[in-house]
């Protein structure tokens, strides 16, 4: 799991995603989640593990407390944009994925052993 | 260095283990071998399956496992080569640095001769029971062999299946291991009055086929009970036989010998759930399986962890009976006295076992297990007055004691939940995940969340209206707050009164607030984050992920180049059509990025949005009125298109609907509407705040006899009176019957203008109807605001994880079951 290991895909331009929403992207056959939030970018799973729908992307965000999440437009499961933690369910956990912005461009990482 | 773990049996522990490892970081390549053709299902429930409609049992999918890099091979392992460590099947070899085996029981078929006879079944796996239910079909009658738990379930299937049943148990009662003799004759009599059969204290023979099937079961007292099919529930015996061929420890009465780690006699190898034998002793239970996957997940991942035995007792609805055994219920410690309360005519029967000192040792409860909570907990302690606890009218209303255990899966008792209340979890969600308790099969949820309300009420918290953690006031305050510091954006109230950034719960409300005071776009910029899907796009979001489409068709009269119009959409698309409760046509089926394409069509065919998705006035139903009907005394047709078209787009608490009649025989439904007119022969009547839904309320009349306008003057202000002092998805029905006053305080209000706002009201409906703009045809113009309308930001592929199944001649989403089922063989295949 090292950095090197990380390939790197690019996404869309900043201005593509609304501060406070998110949009979804294909990235190597996946649907990843990349949310915008006062500054920050995030990137989940697309999808809602207790509906099976891929729509986590379209949810609302939010914070509780200290943590940040999206609550998911179905049946308003909220997961924390850090880490993927279902704040509702301790047992569920979505996969978080690294994103980052360069002039302007986003970008989702994969791990190399993830390919 | 990442290590390779592979996991042998795919079933509720596998999984479960599955889940707690990969819901951490962690370094291992997961495989796991899974021979049942779909992943693990929820064994425990696995009679729900005759269920109509058939329910998913599912507990994990291939796109979860394929997310956390879980790779499924759906084969039977075959053997394991300790020296080389590597897991042998048909077809492949997988190497290993760690194994798990979790590969469960296999049902115990006792060496009767018959048993390979057509007509023969076993019950555990979703297969054994297609296939049980595919020959009950053709079937009258069928034997269930065991008059224990799985006996007793696999009887109440059989008679779901609409077979005549008999239950044939060996010892001289029914569950023989969980009750004792009177709590046996009380079942009996129970199972007895479903109209099952039982056959106590008997042996079985054999049984008789011809033609290659079963046709009747033979006694060795030499009786014969005439049958069609055979299931055998004579117990489960671990799958061992991996283990056994190499070499690893095995326990005396089966099972792979565990220590507390869950190791086996190979460092290398793991043994979890019912294939597994702790100190002896295996475990039939989903339970204690779960326990020890927890542990062994936590070890993997460098915590301290250990199991230490589990608990057995079961509290069971069979049949719809109710049974509770815990500790030693058969009173087998020396010395033990009993307590016992029993009552045929009611089917009760309870007993509690102590030792001779007075502490409670265990107990059995037959129809009413209201008090196993409270008794489990107090396992080992000294009652006072036990008959308290067993008497019918006191057992459920004695308070639970600190100590009493309230969810059996995770061992957590009402003392903790307490705390954890105090500490700060104030709601069902922060309980669960504060105390764990809950988590495992649910049973316990209804009583947490008892204790969680007398928790709060004690705190005095129930009283609190703050809509949420980032604003400390109600829905009704904070509307006044906008409205008089003419806020137009959810940032300025945030920074004004809030904290935090919102969330899912203020965000809709702020928006909705908005939209009720100053009718802007509400997709402009500012205001569409705070949007739910269903505003953002106009449209409202189906259970897979699509969206359904409703143009308005104000009163529901429509042309027949209308109703084409929207059938060649439907057709077009491929959309679902139905009809819906409100007079209109339901589209459904459509992909985000069909939606503008969709609604440029209609819009060019005369349609506007009919705001089926928003908390917004949906429709004005009517009758057909005096247009056509002999009864009708007015136009009931033509004042619902008019009211529709003066208050369509119009955002409130929750939504609204309405309807017209042309006369008392009232076939619109008006009076089970948030507004509703009936005709008569000097004007209109208006009833207000009635409800149809879940819990329905007749409207109330709230003026007679109006004219035109006077009728208008008095919804504009009924409904931004609503508008202003609601709940947040408070119905119109729920807000009068907390208004102080009731429906006198608001005909004062609304037709005596007692509050002087009157003027006030009437304008703020005016603006609002003056800002009316169809949000499809300004989203329509905006080319910035369509590319929104897409699945992906960066593809203009749709989702793929789509599955559409034909019904009655059109489709609809595939249900999770159907997914399960439509799985080939494989499919969560390797992947890296
Ligand atoms: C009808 C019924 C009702 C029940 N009701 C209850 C209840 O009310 N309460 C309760 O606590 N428990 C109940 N149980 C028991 C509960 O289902 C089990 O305790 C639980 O499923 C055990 O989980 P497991 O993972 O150990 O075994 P399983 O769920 O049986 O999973 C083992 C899996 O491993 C697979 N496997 C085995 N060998 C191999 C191999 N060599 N290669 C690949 N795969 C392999 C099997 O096909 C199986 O899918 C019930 C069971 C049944 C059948
Ligand atoms: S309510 Fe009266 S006018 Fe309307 S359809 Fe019924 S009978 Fe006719
Ligand atoms: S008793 Fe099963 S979750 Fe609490």
């Amino acid at each position: 799991m090292t950095k090197a290991n990380r390939c790197w895909r690019h996404i869309c331009r900043l201005e593509e995603i609304l501060e406070g929403t998110g949009v979804c992207a294909k990235v190597e056959g996946r649907q990843v989640a990349v949310f915008r939030l006062e500054g920050k970018l995030y990137a989940l799973s697309n999808y809602d593990p207790f509906t099976r729908a891929n729509v986590l992307s379209r949810g609302i965000l939010g914070n509780r407390g200290e943590r940040r999440y999206v609550a998911s437009p179905l049946l308003k499961h909220r997961f924390d944009l850090e880490t993927g933690e279902c704040l509702d369910d301790a047992q569920v956990c979505i996969p978080t994925y690294a994103v980052r912005c360069e002039r302007g461009e986003v970008w989702v990482g994969l791990l190399g052993r993830e390919r | 260095m990442t290590k390779r773990l592979v996991i042998i049996g795919n079933g509720m522990v596998g999984h479960k283990f599955i889940e707690t490892l990969c819901s951490q970081p962690h370094d291992f390549t997961i495989t796991t071998f899974c021979e049942e053709p779909h992943l693990a299902y929820d064994r425990v429930h696995l009679s729900r399956y005759f269920q109509s409609p058939r329910p998913n049992l599912g507990l994990a999918d291939p796109e979860t496992y394929r997310a956390w890099g879980v790779r499924v091979i759906h084969a039977r392992a075959q053997a394991i080569d300790r020296t080389r460590r590597v897991v042998v099947a048909s077809g492949c070899e997988v190497e290993y640095d760690l194994l798990v085996l979790a590969t469960g029981s296999y049902p115990f078929v006792p060496p009767i001769e018959g048993r390979e006879l057509e007509g023969c079944f076993v019950y555990r796996t979703l297969d054994d029971l297609a296939r049980l239910e595919a020959y009950a079909g053709k079937a009258r009658t069928g034997v269930v062999l065991g008059g224990g738990l799985l006996g007793l379930e696999a009887a109440g299937a059989l008679q779901a299946l609409g077979l005549k049943t008999h239950v044939v148990e060996l010892a001289p009662r029914l569950l023989p291991q969980q009750v004792d003799e009177l709590g046996g004759k009380h079942l009996f009599r129970y199972v007895k009055a479903l109209g099952i059969e039982i056959h106590l204290g008997k042996t079985s023979k054999r049984i008789q086929g011809q033609k290659g099937r079963v046709v009747a079961l033979e006694f060795a007292d030499g009786g014969v009970l005439e049958t069609d099919l055979v299931v055998f529930a004579a117990g489960v015996r671990p799958r061992d036989e991996l283990a056994r061929q190499a070499g690893l420890s095995i326990g005396e009465r089966g099972g792979v010998v565990i220590d507390d780690y869950c190791r086996t006699s190979d460092p290398y190898i793991y043994a979890i759930g019912e294939c597994a034998a702790h100190r002896g002793r295996t475990y039939g239970l989903v339970g204690p399986g779960y326990q020890m996957a927890r542990v062994l997940a936590e070890r993997l991942l460098g915590k301290e962890s250990r199991f230490s035995g589990a608990d057995t007792s079961t509290r069971l609805k069979l049949l719809g009976a109710e049974v509770a055994s815990f500790g030693d219920a058969q009173a087998e410690s020396p010395g033990a006295t009993e307590v016992l309360y029993t009552d045929f005519a009611r089917g009760l029967y309870k007993k509690l076992v102590f030792s001779e000192e007075g502490r409670l040792l265990g107990g059995i409860l037959v129809g009413d297990t209201a008090a196993y909570p409270t008794l489990h907990g107090l396992l080992g302690e000294r009652l006072e007055q036990p008959e308290s606890l067993l008497l019918p009218s006191s057992a459920g209303s004695a308070p639970l004691p600190a100590k009493a255990q309230v969810c059996n899966c995770t061992g957590v008792a009402r003392q903790q939940i307490c705390e954890a209340v105090r500490a700060g979890a104030r709601d069902l969600a922060a309980l669960k995940q504060a105390t764990q308790a809950g988590t495992g099969c649910g049973g316990c949820v209804p009583l947490l969340t008892e204790i969680l309300q007398q928790e709060l009420k004690a705190l005095g918290e129930a009283v609190c209206h703050h809509i949420c953690e980032h604003f400390p006031y109600s829905r009704a305050e904070l509307f006044d707050i906008v409205r008089v510091m003419g806020y137009r954006t959810f940032e300025e109230l945030l920074q004004g009164h809030g904290r935090g950034l919102g969330c899912e719960v203020c965000k809709p409300a702020v928006a909705s607030i908005l939209a009720s005071l100053h009718n802007e776009y509400i997709l402009k910029d500012e205001l569409l984050p705070l949007q739910d899907t269903n505003d953002r796009f106009l449209a409202n979001l189906q259970r897979d992920g699509t969206y359904s489409v409703v143009p308005r068709i104000p009163g529901g009269e429509i042309t027949p180049d209308k109703l084409m119009a929207i059938a060649s959409v439907a057709k077009k698309y491929g959309l679902y059509t139905k009809i819906t409760g409100g007079q209109r046509i339901d589209l459904f089926g459509a992909h985000l990025h069909q939606l503008p394409q969709i609604w440029a069509e209609l819009v060019a065919a005369g349609f506007e949005s009919g705001h089926a998705y928003g908390k917004a006035l949906r429709t004005v139903k009517s009758c057909v009125g005096d247009t056509w009907c002999r009864y009708g005394v007015q136009d009931s047709v033509g004042l619902a298109i008019r009211l529709e078209n003066r208050y369509k787009g119009l955002r409130a608490p929750h939504k609204i609907k309405a309807a017209v009649s042309g006369c008392v025989r009232e076939c619109a439904e008006a009076q089970s509407k948030d507004f509703g007119i009936i005709a008569t022969e000097r004007g209109w009547n208006l009833y207000v705040c009635g409800n149809g839904g879940m819990k329905p309320r007749h409207a109330d009349l709230l003026a007679a006899d109006l004219d035109e306008e006077t009728l208008v003057r008095y919804i504009d202000r009924f409904l931004m009176f609503y508008i202003r002092t609601a709940d947040r998805l408070q119905r119109t029905s729920v807000w009068l019957e907390k208004l102080e006053g009731g429906i006198e305080y608001l005909r004062q209000v609304i037709v005596e203008d007692k509050l002087g706002i009157g003027g006030e009201l009437e304008a703020q409906m005016a603006q609002i109807i003056a800002s009316y703009q169809d949000e499809w045809a300004t989203t329509l113009q905006d080319p910035e605001k369509l590319k929104r309308f897409r699945h992906f930001v960066n593809s203009e592929e749709p989702d793929e994880n789509i599955v559409r199944v034909e019904v009655r001649g059109q489709y609809r989403p595939a249900y999770d079951f159907e997914r399960l089922t439509a799985l080939p063989m494989n499919q969560g295949g390797a992947h890296d």
